[in-house]
């Protein structure tokens, strides 16, 4: 792997000065670059300045690979300065959408699993591989909906994507805990025929279980939810399977996810190291 | 239209649909799952509006914000993902809601919020050289033209004061009971990385309008005299140099890339 990325965290304003000075060997930041669209200003800066002590990614929540409709010029040409600018370590996206008829929907809203919305994907992929002249990571999807529009296998999906499109994959582990606790899945079957050789990247965060909201306006019935909140800390399940992955497969850059409820820098450093240990240990297995 | 296409469409009918009656939905959003999205998406918008205004929020508190930003969210979906950008309009919306809240001051209030995030995020320019302008001949200087910094935004009040409303709550600082009832300008620049604000008259206003519109000191300052006779020119000029008002490249008031 990468020696310069070990565990990342990432990055929230308020941690701005304690990331600045942070000196952990082989850490690095990770940001949404939606929030540093602008033209300029002491967001940006302080962007600058992290980025100058240490290695980031650019992870994208809007791009829309999976909407059925070509990438929209002006964002990627965007997010391409961006990246000329912060030259990251990584660049992901997701297997989702979000804009649609000139309309944003602040959220990764699934796409039913088709060979049409295969193609669709693997062209918007390589679009914006073109624009920003390097390989992509792409990260599974949590799912809330069991959608029977599906005809092909979320794993099969991926590997097919990654094969016509050359991208990685960002394995977002909560997200394969979440998917699976909703959909009646087996995580640990999940993680086990991940395409692990494409693996650019790894997310663990926090989950809630949304027990409480059973009143909720559809009346619907069903088991409770684990939503994908990233306002908790990782959960001892989402550990286990974590382990479970670097053991078998080796150790990836590694992203402590937290974007709502932050703690206390050190919290965040605790969780990192936590992950180091379980990535050092697969490392020093025999 | 493809069956993709169909299904975004069905998504984004069940995403806003409100109770029963109707079109009827797609099967998928009958599922207890499909109001994760919904709720996330509605909080995600809502949380954003109460971001971006956040003297409106101390002002109304965030209850009332938030059925504010619930009414705008169902009436004004988000067009760019930059969220900041997200209810440019919302202060024409109060003005629209007015019977609601019963607070003419509000809608002007809120584009102050508005004007300081423009600030905030505005293209980086260094500010002209004082010294430089301060050795201009007096005649020279009554032709020059001086850029206005990309950085620098300013708006007369001439109802309320609006200033003040925004500035003691934004500040966080007591209400002084003596408030003058009265137009307030105001002028936002960001000299030194940091968005500053200060008092503007409407001749100051007047005079960076027309800094702006690309004409001469002297003309500008013709166009502030002519509204606020009393004005002190020279005072307000030295001011409005310090505050990081002018550019030193007038290229940078080029069309901003975002």
């Amino acid at each position: 792997m990468n020696p310069l990325l070990r565990t990342g965290l990432a990055l929230k304003p308020q941690h701005y000065h304690e990331a600045l000075e942070a000196q952990a060997e082989g850490l690095w930041f990770e940001v949404h670059p939606e929030n540093y669209m602008v033209a300029g200003g002491p967001r940006l800066a302080w962007l600058d300045a992290v980025r100058s002590r240490h290695p980031l990614s650019l992870h994208s929540v809007s791009l829309s690979l999976g909407a059925d409709a070509a990438l929209d010029p002006a964002r990627l040409a965007a997010l391409r300065r961006l990246v000329e600018r912060l030259e990251p370590a990584l660049v992901s996206e997701h297997l989702a959408w979000s804009t649609w008829r000139g309309a944003y929907y602040p959220d990764l809203l699934p796409i039913p699993r088709t060979t049409a919305s295969l193609r669709r994907v693997v062209e918007n992929v390589q679009r914006m591989q073109d624009a920003l002249c390097r390989p992509i990571a792409i990260e599974n999807p949590s799912h809330y909906l069991r959608l029977e529009q599906h005809t092909w296998d979320e794993i099969d999906f991926l590997d097919a994507i990654v094969a016509r499109s050359g991208c990685r994959l960002l394995l977002d582990i909560n997200n394969v805990f979440v998917s699976s606790h909703n959909l009646g899945l087996c995580a640990a079957d999940y993680i086990d025929r991940f395409p692990a050789h494409a693996v650019a990247e790894i997310h663990l965060a926090g989950h809630r279980d949304d027990e409480g909201d059973d009143d909720d306006e559809s009346g619907s019935a069903g088991p409770h939810l684990l939503i994908d909140s990233h306002d908790e800390s990782i959960a001892p399940d989402v550990w286990r399977l974590y382990q479970r992955f670097v053991e078998r497969f080796g150790a990836r850059p590694t992203l402590i996810e937290r974007d709502d409820r932050i703690p206390a820098f050190d919290e965040l450093l605790a969780e990192r190291r936590h992950a180091e240990e379980i990535a050092c240990r697969a490392r020093s297995a025999p | 239209m493809t069956s993709l296409a169909r299904f975004h469409d069905d998504f984004v009918k069940a995403l806003y649909a409100q109770g029963s009656g109707g079109e009827p939905l797609p099967a998928f959003a009958a599922q207890r799952g499909f109001n994760v999205y919904r709720n996330t998406v509605l909080k995600t918008c809502i949380d954003a509006l109460q971001a971006n205004y956040p003297t409106i929020d101390r002002l109304v508190g965030s209850a009332w914000l938030r059925e504010l930003c619930s009414a705008y969210v169902r009436l004004h979906r988000p067009t760019d993902v930059r969220l900041i950008e997200y209810g440019a309009d919302f202060a024409d919306f109060l003005e629209r809601s007015s019977l609601e809240h019963e607070l003419d001051y509000l809608p002007d209030v809120a584009r102050l919020d508005r004007m300081w995030l423009d600030v905030h995020s505005a293209a980086d320019e260094p500010c002209i050289d004082v010294d430089a302008v301060a050795s201009i001949a007096p005649d020279a200087l009554a032709n020059t033209v001086l850029c206005v910094s990309p950085s620098a935004r300013w708006r007369w009040f001439p109802a309320y004061p609006i200033y003040t409303i925004w500035r003691t709550n934004r500040e966080v600082g007591e209400w002084r009971g003596d408030i003058a009832w009265q137009g307030e300008g105001v002028l936002m620049t960001r000299p030194d990385g940091a968005v500053r604000w200060q008092a503007a008259s409407v001749g100051t206003c007047a005079f960076l309008d027309a800094c702006a519109g690309g004409v001469s000191l002297a003309r500008a300052a013709q166009a502030a005299t002519e509204i606020e006779p009393a004005l002190a020119l020279d005072r307000m000029f030295a001011q409005l140099l310090t505050s990081g008002c002018f550019a030193a490249d007038c290229a940078a008031n080029a069309p901003s890339p975002w």
